[in-house]
């Protein structure tokens, strides 16, 4: 009993390779698309690498462009199976490499919903990267006379400046570190002794934010530094000033930034997934009416065409049935073994 | 004397018709691609507009909107001409519309040099209006109470992160205004008054700059305030510090971005009037060809094509005398009344 029969003529045939031809040309564009938001996704994570302590993982955006280039390959050999199928000659020299090529579709949707479900996990390592990232490069915003670190200073800055964020949970992490470099500090001053000798670690810190977390939405002319003390600026609440300098960390700001590409590369998989189904149920409507033609030479004839063979429990049992006789071909029958022994 | 005579055998005519109905096609995508750049450079000349004071730098992107829809228009008209062309029945009812449509064709081409030629012209006028803007611009930057004036800050702030410039012409220019609002000004310290007091208009000076002047590579954390004092910061030196602020004016940055556009739009404008021009000259060898081919008694038959049927200087005489022709036309020709006349003494009146 066929799983899911149908009932082909002439038209209806002429009809399903037109359409399904179609569908696998807007496959192709999918994987091209695809392909190029993996390249994307690359691009951006290497420019935000300084942020993340240059150790970020780069297996979503590779596995995005290998599964786009595969998309494309195997879409394209399904539209030139389709474009031949109406000419029996032709369609005779693809025959044979239909089923595996069925299974290899089978294995390539596999693969794609893995590429899906990575897109998702992934956030979480994005997370903590950032989190770690984004501390150290608090910590060595000073250092712009260190050979590999002397453009961090540059890279957090224009990053406070595009992102609208300052410091990793809020602007209270500048205040933690020293972010000036000793060599613009008087140490013969006595106000700068005084605040490196306040501290364990003789560190010259402030209540002080960098230029670069400034909102320049603030009808005010930024205040930077004393933020805490009320009294070092006319008219000013450190509690109730909400627009003078951004209030949102850089770790959430980064991080919304990326979980929505790849909420978005994720959905597209998806989205994908379902295509190339619908391209292999097509596929196997159109290669199995070609094949029950009752008579080949007449292309009027009516045919039948099915997803399974047999229903889908059938199937199953058939293909268990299967892997167990492969895993046993080096056994020894024993029911053989007594016969053997009994003539 | 017929100018740029070619002959066309029946194939060639062919070749003509199908060659010229894919480079129209290509003029058409060229029609489109103008539209475009002319959006572009009106949004990106839109977005700007609070610190430019006229509009008179808007009409390159109008003249390259107009002209992008014309040729959409035009050139679809020659792919339906270059399909009805090998047709005799159908191509004559195009006859009187060609010679619109080289009129129209030529002005467009016209017309694309003119922008090229305007978008060079006009830096003078843009450099004026952004002056003016920018000088407004910083003048108004306290302003964030004022209706009307209050994003302006905001606008200068982030023209000048962007960019990466600081003031009008340099950094200098904030010296000259009050860009610290009255209302964060505590008017009873000393050093306010001072300040207030040290000029005529009574505004708060200092040789401070706004935190978007300031540049992130510098190595050093911003120095935004008593720049012109070198003992107010360890280890400064005002003259010698280049890093810290932006050195460019947002004048000359605002200059050199609209001019590299321009400038690199230039080139694929050219080739559009190239393709148009290549689109014009076929168009009439096409139609000179085809018209004297259906004129024979064997229409498959060679045939020759030519831009102008007399020489450059006789079509010109001839333009000129039709123009005049019809615009005598109300006149009462004055060779007609006395001939009437002298016919009119001729012919007896008739008998009392």
């Amino acid at each position: 009993m066929p799983f899911m029969p149908v009932k082909f003529n002439l038209p209806k045939r002429v009809k399903l390779a037109q359409g399904l031809w179609m569908i696998y040309w807007l496959s192709v564009i999918v994987g091209i698309l695809i392909f190029s938001l993996g390249i994307f996704f690359k691009i951006e994570l290497r420019k935000r690498s300084e942020m993340m302590d240059n150790n970020e993982s780069h297996l979503v955006p590779n596995l995005l462009i290998l599964v786009g280039l595969l998309a494309c390959g195997v879409n394209a050999f399904g539209g030139k199976v389709c474009h031949d199928s109406l000419d029996p000659i032709k369609f005779a020299k693809w025959k044979p490499m239909l089923k595996p090529y069925l299974l290899l579709c089978c294995g390539f949707n596999a693969l794609l919903l893995l590429t899906a479900m990575l897109c998702f996990l992934m956030q979480f390592a994005v997370y903590l990267t950032l989190a770690e990232g984004l501390k150290n490069s608090i910590k060595f915003y000073k250092d712009t006379d260190t050979p590999g670190r002397c453009f961090m200073k540059r890279t957090l800055d224009m990053t406070q400046i595009e992102f609208r964020c300052c410091g990793n949970n809020n602007f209270r992490d500048w205040f933690e570190v020293q972010w000036i470099s000793n060599r613009y500090l008087d140490m013969s001053n006595d106000a700068v002794k005084d605040r490196v000798l306040s501290n364990v670690e003789g560190k010259y810190l402030m209540d002080s934010v960098p230029f670069s977390c400034c909102n320049p939405g603030s009808p005010r002319p930024c205040i930077q530094h004393h933020l805490t003390n009320n009294t070092a600026h006319y008219d000013y609440d450190h509690r109730i000033e909400e627009l003078n300098i951004w209030t949102r960390g850089c770790r959430e700001a980064l991080f919304s930034y990326f979980s929505g590409m790849m909420n978005s590369i994720g959905v597209l998989v998806i989205a994908t997934i379902i295509l190339e189904s619908v391209d292999m149920a097509g596929l196997k409507y159109l290669s199995t009416a070609l094949e029950t033609m009752e008579d080949p030479e007449n292309p009027e004839c009516e045919s039948e065409g099915w997803l399974l063979e047999k229903g889908v429990k059938e199937t199953f049992s058939e293909l268990f049935a299967k892997l167990k006789t492969l895993g046993k071909t080096n056994q020894v029958e024993e029911g053989a073994d007594a016969q053997e022994a009994a003539t | 004397m017929v100018l740029l005579k070619m002959k066309f055998t029946q194939q060639r005519r062919v070749r003509l018709a199908q060659g010229l109905w894919l480079m129209s096609w290509l003029a058409v995508m060229c029609g489109t691609f103008v539209f475009c750049l002319g959006v572009y450079l009106k949004t990106e000349m839109i977005r700007r507009a609070e610190v430019m004071e006229n509009t008179e730098i808007h009409v390159v992107p109008n003249i390259l909107m107009m002209v992008g829809l014309a040729s959409i228009g035009t050139n679809w008209v020659a792919t339906r001409v270059c399909q009805d062309s090998l047709d005799a029945s159908r191509f004559p009812r195009w006859k009187v519309l060609l010679l619109a449509w080289f009129v129209v064709a030529a002005l467009l081409c016209v017309l694309l040099v003119a922008v090229v030629v305007l978008s060079y012209a006009l830096q003078g006028r843009l450099e004026e209006s952004l002056k003016v803007g920018l000088r407004n611009g910083i003048r108004f930057y306290k302003d964030t109470d004022v209706p009307g004036r209050c994003f302006q800050k905001e606008t200068i702030d982030r023209l000048q992160m962007e960019f990466r410039c600081c003031g009008n012409n340099n950094f200098k220019d904030w010296f000259e205004v009050q860009w610290v609002s009255n209302r964060y000004l505590d008017f009873t310290s000393k050093d306010v008054k001072d300040r207030i007091r040290s000029n005529v208009d009574g505004r708060f000076l200092l040789d401070g700059v706004p935190f978007s002047c300031c540049n992130p590579a510098s190595p050093r954390p911003c120095l935004q305030y008593h720049l012109t004092d070198n003992t107010a910061h360890f280890s400064y030196d005002y003259q010698a510090e280049e890093l810290n602020l932006h050195n460019r004016g947002c004048r000359q940055a605002l200059i050199d971005y609209y001019m590299d556009l321009m400038n690199s739009t230039g080139p694929g404008v050219l080739s559009v009037i190239l393709i148009q021009m290549s689109v014009i000259l076929s168009l009439r060898y096409l139609q000179t060809a085809v018209e004297g081919a259906m004129a024979l008694e064997d229409p498959e038959g060679d045939s020759e094509g030519f831009l102008l049927e007399k020489g450059v200087k006789e079509t010109f005489e001839d333009v000129k005398a039709k123009v005049l022709a019809i615009l005598q036309f109300g006149q009462v020709d004055p060779n007609a009344e006395e001939s009437a006349d002298t016919e009119k003494a001729a012919s007896p009146t008739p008998a009392s």
